[in-house]
């Protein structure tokens, strides 16, 4: 007999499984959009992106079409792109710069970038009406809040809840271990952006970010097929660029990655902790660690390069490869669809040889040509499909489950395979969809 | 004797006129460079240059669309490179993104992977059509033989019960060898380029 738990998210979650609707009921979907992405946090952009007065980006959060823009006073703003006059969207176009303000294409309202209304054309025309020109319904809306962490900029479209230090915890590690890489301390943004569509529920994306048991299987083939090209050029006496080694990676059998470890934190986020292999002999790396010590001495570079991080996580939009400074932004487009916003960044002060290390990665793993994605898409689009069936009603997250290391501040998977991620982003879910922030 | 004595005259009667209608010849002149510098078809020999081009680029598409890897690799030169750009106002895809900037070694993991038995996304049926046109020679290095050549294409793809359509321009940098043109560089730019991608390029376009 199926169980069907109708909208009753109460019955969804249990502490080792998870039942299929919370992936593929639309009302669920609908909840979520309300309860998670309404309230969280969401990755808007990089401060880079947006560096001159009036340059914008849009974004979108939740259902909600916004713009992140650069107001005078160097603040980044983020608005909903929505003409307060008739509802028209202000800008249609991805990103660019507003010129001499905000001016609506429909009736020439305008707008300075923090939103504030600046004229309505005729505007006699509303005089005797309930609508005055200068009032707060005459301005663009805006984020309830913006924060942003060395220069990643958040927003929330709810007036309250922590701030985003605090919202961040421990797993603001992601930022800090990104910029720490560069010896000035901060990164920005590579002006390219991969977007590419899953065809799958948002949480199968976020599940997979931290899922150790899957790439010796899902990604044997390509590891393999780099390993033996690998080794061929270096037989014939030359040296294969590390992005083989970040493909061959994949194929490193199964019982290796239990030598990972993930730890989970409060609000759902997540790390793996593995080995990148980013410290290799030659003489880029060798430059590089010279440029770092001089920056921050010898035992600040031991410790910034030395810090184990394979994936952050940071629930619910956003996955952050910090050692080769790259991430992706999940944004739900509907309960089977999902879009990705996948962003490289360059390590200030580095040389150019470390940044075209990492750009090997992102050509390689991240673009739409991706050898990597391409087999883990294809598993996504099952998951949903077999979630959408009534061939069982529960999806299964016992792995190591009743085994994990809990403290107030940290829960430790006893081993890298464990389904310990999956079971914490799920203890968020729950709260988020009970009504907490 | 007598023969090459008419040729002669004849060719001084041409020259004569030749200088009493200058403008003409002039007029003449200039509509022949624009051919020469809009597609080059009308130098000797060009009809053969293209004909030889174009069989290379419909054999190139007859590669990719009959999952003939080995085969579209080994139209490259040893250092030859497939390039698709991010953007299209990149020059080159050294030190930028790049959807693709494959070398031979690059793309010899490409066929690897996708030969590999255990490449799951490849289990479901695929298959593309590619239809190339508006081949034109833009360049022709006359000492060395090399060539630049653009064209239009536009690929259907059918996968996993959808189709998609990519459509753009090629422009393949060609080096003459003792067995014909193989490409040093082929830049592809799709006019969908910089859209979101629904699913992935699994293999070149």
């Amino acid at each position: 007999m199926a169980v069907d738990i109708g909208l009753d998210v109460g019955r969804a979650v249990e502490p080792d499984r998870v039942h299929r609707s919370v992936y593929s009921d639309p009302g669920i979907f609908e909840l979520e959009m309300e309860r998670i992405f309404n309230k969280v946090w969401t990755y808007v952009g990089h401060e880079s992106q947006v560096p001159k007065a009036g340059d914008y980006w849009a974004v979108q959060i939740g259902r909600q079409p916004m713009v992140m823009v650069r107001h005078a006073d160097r603040s980044v703003r983020v608005l909903y792109n929505r003409c307060p006059h008739r509802g028209a969207m202000l800008y249609g176009d991805r990103c660019g710069n507003v010129g001499k303000g905000i001016i609506c294409s429909y009736h020439s309202w305008q707008f300075d970038t923090d939103g504030s209304c600046k004229a309505i054309p005729l505007d006699k025309g509303y005089q005797g009406t309930r609508l005055t020109p200068g009032d707060d319904n005459t301005n663009i809306k805006t984020a309830a809040r913006v924060e942003s962490y060395r220069g990643f900029v958040f927003a929330s479209l709810a007036a309250s809840g922590p701030s985003l230090v605090d919202w961040l915890g421990p797993a603001r590690v992601a930022f800090d271990d990104m910029c720490d890489r560069a010896p000035e301390g901060e990164v920005e943004v590579v002006p390219t952006c991969f977007r590419v569509i899953q065809q799958s529920n948002w949480k199968i994306f976020l599940e997979n970010q931290l899922d150790a048991l899957h790439p010796a299987v899902t990604h044997e083939s390509t590891g393999r097929a780099a390993g033996e090209v690998e080794e061929e050029i270096n037989r014939k006496g030359g040296h294969a660029p590390l992005s083989y080694h970040f493909l061959s990676a994949f194929a490193t059998p199964i019982t290796k990655w239990d030598a990972f470890q993930t730890l989970g934190y409060p609000n759902g986020h997540c790390i793996l902790a593995g080995y990148m292999g980013l410290r290799p002999r030659d003489p880029d790396t060798l430059a590089y660690e010279k440029v770092m010590e001089k920056a921050y001495g010898k035992r600040r570079m031991e410790e910034i390069l030395g810090v184990n991080i394979h994936h952050v996580l940071l629930y619910p939009g956003l996955s952050v490869q910090s050692p080769l400074q790259q991430l992706r932004a999940v944004r739900p487009l509907g309960v089977d669809k999902t879009l990705t916003e996948i962003w490289h960044f360059r390590l200030k002060g580095a040389p150019e040889a470390i940044y075209r290390r990492a750009l090997g990665y992102y050509n390689l793993v991240n673009s739409p040509s991706t050898m990597v994605n391409a087999d883990d898409l294809w598993n996504f689009w099952k998951c949903h499909k077999g979630l959408e069936s009534e061939g069982g009603d529960w999806v299964s997250f016992h792995r190591n489950a009743g085994q994990d290391h809990e403290t107030s501040e940290v829960t430790t998977s006893v081993i890298g395979t464990s389904e310990q991620p999956m079971r914490n982003q799920f203890k968020a879910w729950t709260q988020y969809m009970n009504g907490a922030h | 004797m007598a023969r090459k004595a008419r040729t002669v005259r004849k060719s001084a009667v041409r020259k004569g006129a030749a200088r009493k209608a200058a403008p003409r010849k002039s007029m003449a002149a200039t509509a022949k460079d624009a051919a020469k510098a809009s597609n080059g078809h009308d130098r000797p020999g060009a009809h053969d240059t293209l004909r030889e081009v174009e069989q290379l680029l419909f054999r190139q598409a007859e590669c990719l669309d009959g999952k003939r890897w080995q085969d579209f690799i080994e139209l490259f030169t040893p250092d030859g490179t497939y390039w698709m750009p991010a953007a299209p106002e990149q020059t080159t895809g050294d030190g930028v993104p790049s959807i693709f900037w494959e070398d031979r070694d690059l793309m010899t993991v490409r066929l690897k992977r996708l030969t590999h038995p255990r490449a799951w996304s490849q289990r479901t049926a695929w298959g593309t059509n590619h239809v190339i046109g508006n081949v034109t020679i833009e360049k022709e290095d006359a000492r060395s033989g090399d060539l630049v050549v653009r064209s239009r294409f536009h690929m259907m793809e059918f996968r996993n019960d959808t189709t998609r359509h990519f459509a753009g321009s090629y422009v393949h940098h060609l080096k003459r060898t003792r067995d014909g043109h193989r490409i040093r560089l082929q830049r592809v730019d799709m006019v969908n380029a910089q859209g979101p991608y629904e699913y992935v390029l699994q293999a070149w376009v």
